[in-house]
């Protein structure tokens, strides 16, 4: 029997206050543990919490960005469970009343558009840092991170390949760096993501028995985890084995999913509302205020990318799908005002250099200001195309200024054209037979002799001006 | 409605508290006393009334996006079970 997958995603995303969602705790990575903790994130009796203005208008424009349906008022809630990470025993939440539902994000997959929906967007705070000892049976807690603001994003289970999956968290992803909400860092928990994955017969309308995936965080590991899954789940539903409903956890040493084990209580999390937060109200002002000031989004950057610049839309597709490259080309233009030749080097050169090194752009060693003068030397005719690229190679590996490298490597382009005649007559006499052949009309010989004066220049030759010199001289 | 004895340890697990025999049934029997109590409210006619989360009629208790100095690590450290280093120290869950 064929079968399609159905994936949906729940996102955490750190929200980019400066203090805790309910204290005043500074919410900075990487701190020596228990540094910026207080009462009230450690849960101590007596302590109230006080909600972050900051933090609901960032979530709020996480809304607004996905065309959610934003509540005009909503509660928060506790989340009742025991984990040593969570020193109240309660994890302070929205359950009945979210601050945002209905919303939803386009993505596309292989040319083809598609609507993901999202089911709501919601408040709550992070839980602290646990590490186990490998060595005794004991845990350390650190809680800093406790309090931390994040937004959960539910998605609806529209997805129907891990390849969906994995643009719809990038979307997800581009647009809370475009609001500048979230660092969207992977790596170190700031952008986190839970798969619900089940699969079914072709065309069935019910759903099958889904697992949860855990602990992927790379694109590259949640495509893989995705992948693994929908094969595991079908050999098991081939051989007439049952689905058992759990959560897995994505082992990057044997790349598969594992079962966690441990007792899989029955989730009891008797959530009501906290008495000691009162309820949110967004009135029509705040949010149109919210919406006015909402910055330029990836899809209205694409739409201008095409209409100001030019580009076809593939180009703007690339470039606007990640902000950070984005801005780097827009900074280029400002500087070299071709936007096409700009746009091929970002996605050409420039992206090739980045995958070679796996980095990202924010640590890109070519400025834009450098890339602008690279660009410009070419346009000039200071500088051939080839060895623009040299030169480029150069700039990626050592941040040096364009000029400095041509400089330094004797790479300027011979423009001489007194130099590069004597130089081609040089070749013509070494070459009588080519000469002849070219004077009796076969002109792919020209070929040979720029190739001969390219040999002779170490490259540095004018192209353009060797092509017309040896037209000249076999007149 | 009253509970059973089955979700009355249900509830016992859920909080962590072991209970013996005897326990067993004196909570069974104060907790469903407590419901019964409750369960008057069920009498009032709340058609019409919007469900309430919070019992004083304010909303938007908001703090600004300002850092405050926390607790020095040690006071925060103070109320530990057990301390190693920098961290809080508890019994491995996984």
């Amino acid at each position: 029997m064929a079968y399609e997958a159905v994936i949906g995603l729940e996102v955490h995303a750190h929200l980019l206050t400066h203090s805790k969602i309910f204290c005043g705790c500074a919410t900075a990575f990487g701190a020596p543990p228990n540094t910026q903790v207080c009462e009230v994130c450690l849960g101590m009796p007596g302590s109230l919490p006080v909600l972050n203005r900051k933090a609901v208008e960032y979530a709020l424009k996480m809304a607004l960005a996905t065309d959610c349906t934003i509540a005009p008022e909503s509660v928060f809630a506790r989340k009742n469970y025991f984990y040593p990470d969570l020193p109240k025993g309660y994890q302070i939440s929205q359950f009945e009343l979210p601050l945002a539902e209905h919303g939803h994000l386009e993505i596309k997959v292989n040319g083809q558009a598609k609507r993901i929906g999202i089911t709501r967007i919601h408040l709550e705070e992070d839980a602290g840092k646990l590490v186990h000892s490998e060595a005794r049976p004991v845990s350390f807690v650190d809680f800093n991170r406790t309090g931390v603001p994040l937004i959960e994003i539910v998605s609806e289970p529209d997805m129907e390949s891990p390849d969906e999956a994995v643009e719809y968290l990038k979307g997800l992803r581009n647009i809370l760096l475009y609001l500048e909400i979230c660092d969207g860092n992977l790596e170190e928990g700031s952008f986190r993501c839970d798969a619900n994955i089940s699969l079914r017969p072709v065309g069935a309308k019910e759903l099958g028995v889904k697992v949860e995936l855990k602990n992927m965080n790379s694109f590259r590991f949640i495509k893989a985890a995705l992948e693994f899954e929908i094969k595991r789940q079908r050999a098991n539903l081939s051989a007439g084995r049952e689905i058992v409903q759990e959560t897995r956890l994505w082992d990057t040493s044997s790349n598969q999913t594992v079962s966690m084990r441990g007792k899989e209580e029955a989730h009891d999390y008797r959530y009501f509302p906290d008495p000691d937060l009162v309820p949110v109200r967004i009135d029509h002002d705040w949010l149109e205020s919210l919406r006015k000031n909402l910055v330029e989004l990836p899809k209205a950057r694409l739409k201008r990318f095409q209409a100001e610049y030019g580009l076809p839309e593939y180009d703007a597709e690339v470039l606007t799908s990640d902000k950070a490259l984005a801005d780097y080309f827009e900074a280029t233009v400002k500087l070299f005002p071709q936007p096409k030749q700009v746009s091929n080097w970002i996605m050409g050169e420039l992206m090739r250099e980045l995958k070679k090194e796996e980095a990202g752009i924010d640590s890109c060693r070519v400025s834009p200001a450098a890339l602008g003068k690279l660009l410009s030397l070419v346009d000039t005719g200071a500088l051939s195309g080839k060895l623009a690229k040299t030169v480029f190679e150069d700039m990626v590996a050592t941040g040096r200024d364009p000029e400095a490298i041509i400089k330094e490597k004797g790479l300027v382009q011979i423009s001489d054209s007194g130099a590069l005649e004597a130089l081609a007559q040089e070749i013509i006499d070494a070459n009588p037979k080519e000469a002849a052949d070219f004077r009796a009309g076969k002109t792919k010989v020209l070929g040979f002799f720029v190739g001969q004066l390219m040999k002779k220049t170490k490259g540095q030759a004018n192209p353009q001006m060797a092509n017309e010199i040896f037209r000249k001289l076999l007149a | 409605m009253a509970l059973s004895r089955e979700e009355v340890l249900h509830v016992a697990e859920l909080a962590r508290l072991s209970l013996r025999p005897a326990e067993i049934e004196i909570f069974t029997r104060q907790l469903n006393d407590i419901l019964a109590y409750v369960e008057k409210l069920q009498e009032l006619d709340t058609t019409g009334v919007a469900p309430l989360a919070h019992v004083i009629p304010i909303c938007n208790a908001f703090r600004e996006d300002e850092v405050r100095e926390g607790l020095s690590l040690d006071l925060a450290l103070e109320n530990a079970p057990a301390r190693e280093d920098d961290n809080f120290l508890v019994p491995r869950v996984i």
